[in-house]
């Protein structure tokens, strides 16, 4: 039988305030355990939450960002379950009326195509601290410094139909709060990670099967792989005659297994009701007008504007502005390389991109910084340097060697424009290589192609591609 | 002494007529003589109150005023004190001492007042007798056979027996209106939002609202004064100024509307209890007070709506106390679960248990629409009659509780029996509004108290519309016997 | 509405992780099934339409500046804690 995928994806994105999402404590990462968690944070007897502005404002940001309808009035509720790194035995979230509403995103598919992927909805909530289970015997640890740290929990509708398109969901939003600045993206830190709900269905089939919730995936490629795996386990399991359970499940990457969660399972009766410590959340139109306007120019325009203006493809134009960092690389470049578009798109793209992968390096940690990039684009425009010379001379560049007028002296890659001297290759080969000149001028034009080659070798490289071409064939004809 | 009011502490020790130490001391003695009997305190803080007392005669020394400076006060265990434990009358905190103070506790700090002690409640305020206390039940100091009421039945009986001329409370369901009527005294709590709950241990907390004892409506304002007004740390709070409550004091009643809801004099009142507030309302009366019929029709639900809401918000409330980071830690637990099952079965007493259940139940899956949601629609239903009847009427006046205080253990096996004796208190809480007890008379030598409600922030014509009551009559200025 | 019987106390207590043991759970019952008796007061009004009251004040959330405004107090917080090494709060393993 043939099987479809379905999967919807509950994101959760720290917001990068400074302080708690109810208290005054700091989010900052790394701290000593719970020398950042005050007695709002531990839930201690009698103090209250309050609500921190800048939480709001960022979730209105992404709600005005992916053109949902941000709430004039959301409520806070609480969700009831013991858990040690819970301290008050429920988590303030939002129930009925989150903050932000219906919203939907387009996302690249590798096809070349695009998808427009419905979020149900993103609402504002704490995190719970973290337990630690190493090193402490028959005992656990408990660190509060992350309890109370605001979280955007924004759920998808189950529109993927693939792991590599929830992949691609995720990656989209995941740039889209880094071109808002409302959340740091750090994955390894634990500040953007997702939950994932898969089932599968046969081909064909309306009703969705039964789903299990993959829980705290934190990097693309553990997505992936998770989301696949369950899927095989899935279907295996009905194949088999069995049933999917709905049910948490831990993707273990060690292991490389999902495997069910079952001490979270028992006795899910969140028993939700309004946090009757706050109150509920009012916002009006000039408070969203005033977010608006600090938008900044969102990835899907600028990858428009960027096909629009620069005359590139849209994948290029896309993988463009697949980040805020990356986009604004490229702009910087081309205002060095004399709007050289298409060339400045393919060094970014080819090489840069190509060094910084080999290197493991964010764009911002390149060594060629955009100016001598867009400095080197100049040099290939006016013929100072051919492709084969730009390479090298990128390598110097990426190694610390200075700008690419530098590189180009000290690596002697400056292209022999002189004609006199190209002329003297060009005769020289032509005098060297008799039997040749025979059979091009007997018509074998392809022949053509072995004179430049030679000549270029003679020049090591640095005469004129597009002279040496003319000369040969000034001189045979 | 012990019979002076805050006015006339106020001015004695300004005359240095005798300092704040020799007072508090005065005090100290008499909960040392006498509480042993009215068990109204959980801890008494001597050698802390001397020192406050010391640092507010140097203040006064100094040439500073203040109302309460230097003037001892008994505080409800619900407060936090930040270096005094903090009990809630609970087991599960008998070992906490908070860290920090509550702002009222703050506040009060701040105006010099001299802390005798914390009092005895009845655990996490649940409760209109005090008998759930870890700590044993308090004594009504009219007949200690018989309950202060509760749940700050500590305060209400310290304050009855003159252990303490002023004392904090709080009130979530009648918890300091009923013990005042019971014990005596006036009570008030003003309007929700009036007094920050930051750091006031949660029971239920859109109901919970902190206020004032004292013997009179007078001292019960400067109290009261002291402890309202805004606070950041409270989302609930109300950013919105006090006045004076003082002022209007002396204001002539003439001219006054008030309303006596005719569901309040219906059947489960005790006859004795309604003839004490019937002669009280002719006093008003008398005063030039013009008395109006009304109707709240919905607060006969009230109590089924209250123990709905209340035990829901408590239920979530109390679920922190799970024995990790403070409070009761069950011996040796052998998994997580053992940590939380025994800790807090050990922690709670049985009507917190019950509270805690209830509200369980009425959040679960598949009840909470004919629970919780309903409860909250009536309790609409039930603030819309007040809004209603504060068009007609300027104040309106009932009994506090519908018979004189009860003996101790008459009614602790049926929860039922004892929740009705909050019948007439609970609908202004669940409006949020300010309410008042005041003493109006005796039925078999036990006091009865008339119960004043007010409009929103209407505290200060509370006070005055009791003030006058107190000028013309001396029903406030009766004492139990032997203190 | 509904009567609680000895197994849905059992099961409400376990939800609220409260420790009661078999003698009592019935007593509890009894007196719960009172308590729901008289809340089920309010089946008799019609409170279609009507909107629910969560705050006795109909006031909007007051918003706080983000700033950081607490310093490092895990001493005096951990020096009332039950069991608590290298700063963490201990409790019996958690098993995921």
């Amino acid at each position: 039988m043939e099987w479809e995928t379905v999967i919807g994806l509950e994101i959760h994105a720290q917001l990068a305030t400074k302080s708690k999402i109810f208290s005054a404590a700091s989010t900052a990462y790394g701290a000593m355990p719970n020398t950042q968690a005050c007695a709002v944070d531990l839930g201690f007897p009698g103090v209250l939450p309050v609500l921190n502005s800048e939480a709001v404002t960022m979730a209105t940001k992404f709600g005005l960002a992916i053109g949902a309808e941000v709430s004039k009035r959301s409520v806070f509720a609480r969700k009831n379950y013991f858990y040690p790194d819970l301290p008050k035995g429920y988590q303030i979230s939002q129930f009925e009326l989150p903050i932000v509403g219906i919203g939907e995103l387009e996302i690249e598919l590798e096809n070349g195509e695009t998808k427009t992927i419905g979020i149900t909805r993103a609402h504002l909530e704490e995190d719970a601290g973290k337990s630690m289970h190493e090193g402490l015997g028959n005992e656990s640890g408990i660190d509060l410094n992350r309890a109370g740290t605001p979280l955007l929990e924004i759920v998808s509708e189950p529109d993927m139909r693939s792991a590599k398109e929830a992949v691609a969901y995720m990656k989209k939003i995941h740039s889209l709060v880094r071109y808002l600045e409302i959340c740091d993206g750090n994955m390894q830190e634990g500040s953007f990670r997702c939950d994932a709900n898969v089932s599968v269905r046969p081909k064909g089939q309306k009703e969705y099967g039964t789903r299990a919730e993959l829980k705290n995936i934190n990097s693309f490629r553990f997505v992936e792989r998770a989301i696949n795996l369950e899927v095989e386990r899935q279907i295996e399991l009905i194949e088999d005659g069995g049933h999917v359970a709905q049910e948490t499940r831990l993707y273990d990457a060690d292991k490389n297994e999902t495997r069910s969660m079952r001490s979270k399972e028992e006795a899910n009766d969140y028993r939700y009701f309004p946090d009757p410590d706050l109150l509920p959340v009012e916002l009006d139109q000039a408070f969203f007008d005033s977010v608006k306007a600090t938008l900044p120019e969102l990835p899907d325009v600028k990858k428009h504007r960027f096909m629009k203006s620069f005359k590139l493809s849209a994948y290029d134009a896309s993988v463009l502005t697949s980040s805020r960092e990356l986009a604004e690389y490229f702009e910087a470049v081309l205002v060095a390389a004399d709007n050289e578009a298409k060339l400045a798109c393919n060094w970014v793209n080819g090489e840069l991109a190509a060094m910084l992968n080999k290197e493991n390096k964010d764009i911002s940690e390149s060594p060629v910084k955009p100016e001598m990039l867009g400095k080197m684009i100049v040099r290939i425009k006016d013929g100072t340097i051919s492709g084969k010379g730009a390479k090298d001379c990128f390598e110097g560049m990426w190694l610390g060697e200075g700008d690419a007028d530098e590189v180009i002296k000290k690596r002697d890659l400056k292209q022999v424009q002189d004609s006199a001297a190209i002329e003297k290759f060009v005769d020289d080969v032509i005098a060297a290589n008799p039997k040749q000149v025979e059979q091009f001028k007997a018509g074998q034009d392809k022949l053509l192609g072995f004179f430049v080659g030679q000549v270029m070798k003679e020049s090591k490289g640095k005469a004129n591609p597009a002279q040496v071409n003319q000369l040969v064939k000034d001189k045979l004809k | 002494m012990q019979d002076f009011s805050i006015v006339e502490i106020s001015k004695a020790l300004a005359k240095k007529e005798f300092s704040s130490v020799e007072l508090t001391q005065h005090y100290l003695d008499r909960i040392n003589t006498h509480d042993s009997q009215l068990n109204s305190f959980i801890t008494v803080t001597d050698e802390l109150a001397l020192e406050q007392a010391k640092a507010a005669d140097e203040r006064i020394r100094k040439g500073e005023s203040g109302v309460l400076l230097g003037v001892p006060y008994a505080h409800k265990d619900i407060f936090c004190t930040s270096g005094v434990k903090t009990s809630c009358g609970s087991r599960m905190l008998d070992n906490f001492t908070a860290p920090y103070n509550a702002n009222v506790t703050d506040l009060l700090n701040q105006a010099g007042a001299v802390m005798l002690g914390k009092t005895n409640m009845d655990e996490f305020a649940m409760g209109s007798s005090n008998e759930t206390s870890f700590y044993g039940s308090v004594k009504n100091p009219w007949d200690t056979a018989y309950v202060p009421g509760g749940s700050s039945g500590g305060s209400a009986s310290a304050v009855a027996a003159r252990l303490a001329p002023i004392a904090t409370g709080t009130d979530t369901g009648g918890s300091i209106r009923q013990p005042a009527a019971l014990c005596g005294i006036t009570g008030i709590k003003p309007s929700y939002g009036r007094v920050s709950r930051y750091g006031m241990i949660a029971f239920a907390s859109s109901l919970d609202q902190g206020g004032s004892f004292a013997r009179s409506s007078e001292d019960a304002a400067q109290l009261l004064q002291a402890i309202a007004g805004f606070d950041l740390r409270d989302s609930t709070s109300i950013d919105r100024p006090v006045p004076n409550f003082s002022a209007d004091l002396d204001k002539p009643l003439k001219g006054l509307k008030i309303g006596l809801p005719k569901e309040y004099f219906a059947e489960g009142l005790d006859a004795e209890v309604e003839k004490v507030v019937q002669t009280a309302i002719k006093e008003y009366e008398n005063l030039g007070a013009k008395v109006i019929e009304i109707s709240l029709p919905n607060s006969k639900l009230s109590v089924p709506v209250y123990y709905v809401v209340a035990p829901a918000e408590c239920s979530s409330n109390l679920s922190r106390y799970d024995g990790v980071r403070y409070g009761h830690r069950c011996k040796d637990p052998v998994n997580l679960d053992d940590l939380y099952f025994r800790s807090r079965g050990e922690g709670f007493g049985k009507e917190v248990k019950r509270r805690i259940m209830i509200g369980t139940y009425a959040l679960s899956a598949g009840y909470y629409d004919a629970y919780y949601l309903k409860a909250q629609q009536i309790r609409r239903l039930i603030s819309d009659d007040f809004t209603q009847a504060f068009k007609e009427v300027d104040v309106i006046m009932s009994p506090t509780s519908p018979s004189a205080a009860f003996k101790i253990g008459e009614k602790s096996d049926d929860p039922v029996t004892m929740y009705l004796s909050d019948i007439y208190t609970i609908a202004v809480n669940l409006a949020g509004l300010p309410g008042m007890s005041i003493p109006a008379g005796f039925v078999n030598s036990l006091p009865v108290g008339l119960q004043i409600i007010g409009s929103y922030w209407g505290e200060a014509q509370l006070l005055n519309v009791a003030h006058q009551f107190q000028q013309a009559t001396d029903w406030h200025k009766q004492k139990p016997k032997g203190y | 509405m509904s009567s609680l019987d000895n197994e849905t106390v059992e099961k409400i207590a376990k939800l609220a992780r409260l420790a009661i043991n078999k003698e009592d759970a019935s007593v509890y019952a009894e007196q719960l099934n009172g308590i729901l008796q008289l809340v089920e007061q309010m089946d008799a009004v019609d409170t279609k339409g009507v909107l629910p009251m969560a705050h006795p004040q109909d006031l909007k959330q007051r918003l706080r500046e983000d700033k950081v405004a607490e310093s490092d107090q895990r001493q005096s917080f951990q020096k009332i804690a039950p069991k608590v090494e290298a700063g963490l709060y201990l409790v019996p393993k958690v098993i995921e």
